[in-house]
């Protein structure tokens, strides 16, 4: 990456890229959003075995974010979920 | 025994109709017995791409149905001796036809041609499912655009689904100066996000929107980028290595070029 290239808007085809990308792997999960829900089923029964956690703030998506050398978008799982309090967890 | 070819595109107006026909014509060019058949039944239009509108008396409808005999319904082209044309009705609508009479068709006509070329119509739904019943392997046309991507994605989904594997893909009027500025995808960028093999790649040309005016396929004429670009598809699809002409590398030679000359003076 050159100096100035922060000053640049990206070529339009590498939004475009980025959006397919994206726009894919919704397409490609077969009704992604029951899919998600399951999903978002299963991470609360994992971690309420060592959190509390707030299922109603629970907030789980696929978004983008740029990784790797060249600050390429790629796809990742975004979850954001407030902890209330920690579990004594007998080891 | 020939071999059942289906164009598809999953979205409308990105050349299935125009490939068909060049792929079709090339093949028969190439000294194959081809029949082309236009499977968009309710929106024929591959009659008048071929330019053989006005010698349509039978059509699929009357063959599945048992009108006529299917050599009744083939319209001989009468430029290119191997080559024939199967019209799609244009006054049904797609649940004329079955997948299993468009299996037990194809069927039939691979024992007498090399090739069977099916022009898909756009869409999912029944004609989509006709259309790829009796085929062998498929090809999916594309524009680097991102709603023709999407859906050429969706296509190659179903395609597997239906057990036609690795379908490959065309990827049809690419505009080399969009590419050189960063405003159009590449073949690259589009290999990567379908994970598919390429067949081949057809530059814009206006040679296609005048060939359609006349009713003659571009593979006709090898002067234009477009007819070339389709006469390396098919001896692709007939077997020969012919390599994809990389348009990145092709302008990055020039602009050295250029920018060699620009130091010169």
């Amino acid at each position: 990456m050159d100096f100035f290239s922060f000053f640049r808007k990206p070529p339009s085809k590498d939004v475009a890229k980025d959006r397919l990308k994206l726009v894919l792997i919704h397409d490609r999960a077969n009704c992604s959003t029951k899919i998600l829900e399951m999903m978002k089923n299963d991470i609360i029964q994992v971690i309420a075995k060592y959190m509390e956690i707030d299922k109603e703030e629970l907030d789980i998506q696929i978004s983008q974010t740029p990784s790797g050398d060249n600050n390429e978008s790629v796809p990742t799982l975004y979850a954001n979920i407030p902890i209330k309090n920690m579990r004594k967890v007998n080891s | 025994m020939g071999e059942v070819i289906v164009i598809t595109s999953g979205k409308g107006g990105v050349g299935k109709t125009t490939n068909s026909a060049n792929i079709g014509t090339g093949l028969a060019l190439a000294g194959k017995k081809v029949v082309l058949i236009d499977a968009d039944i309710g929106l024929r239009n591959l009659d008048v791409v071929m330019g053989l509108e006005n010698r349509i008396v039978y059509d699929l409808v009357d063959v599945v149905e048992g009108n006529c005999r299917y050599k009744q319904a083939l319209i001989k082209d009468k430029k290119y001796p191997n080559l024939c044309l199967l019209p799609a009705a244009q006054t049904k609508d797609k649940d004329a036809v079955s997948p299993e009479q468009m299996q037990k068709l194809c069927e039939t006509l691979k024992e007498k041609f090399d090739y069977v070329v099916i022009d898909c119509p756009a869409g999912i739904e029944q004609g989509f499912k006709n259309a790829i019943a009796g085929a062998d392997r498929a090809i999916v046309v594309t524009t680097p655009e991102v709603s023709a991507v999407r859906d050429a994605d969706r296509i190659i989904g179903l395609l597997e689904a239906n057990e036609l594997n690795n379908p490959m893909l065309i990827l049809n009027r690419l505009r080399l100066d969009m590419v050189k500025r960063g405003d159009m995808m590449t073949i690259d960028d589009v290999k990567e996000i379908l994970a598919i093999d390429i067949l081949g790649v057809v530059p814009d040309d206006e040679a296609i929107v005048i060939s359609t005016n006349k009713g003659e396929p571009a593979i006709t004429n090898l002067n234009s980028r477009a007819g070339q670009a389709f006469n390396n598809i098919v001896h692709r699809i007939m077997g020969e290595d012919i390599p994809i002409i990389d348009f990145d590398e092709e302008n990055k030679f020039i602009s050295k070029l250029k920018k060699m000359f620009r130091i010169g003076a």
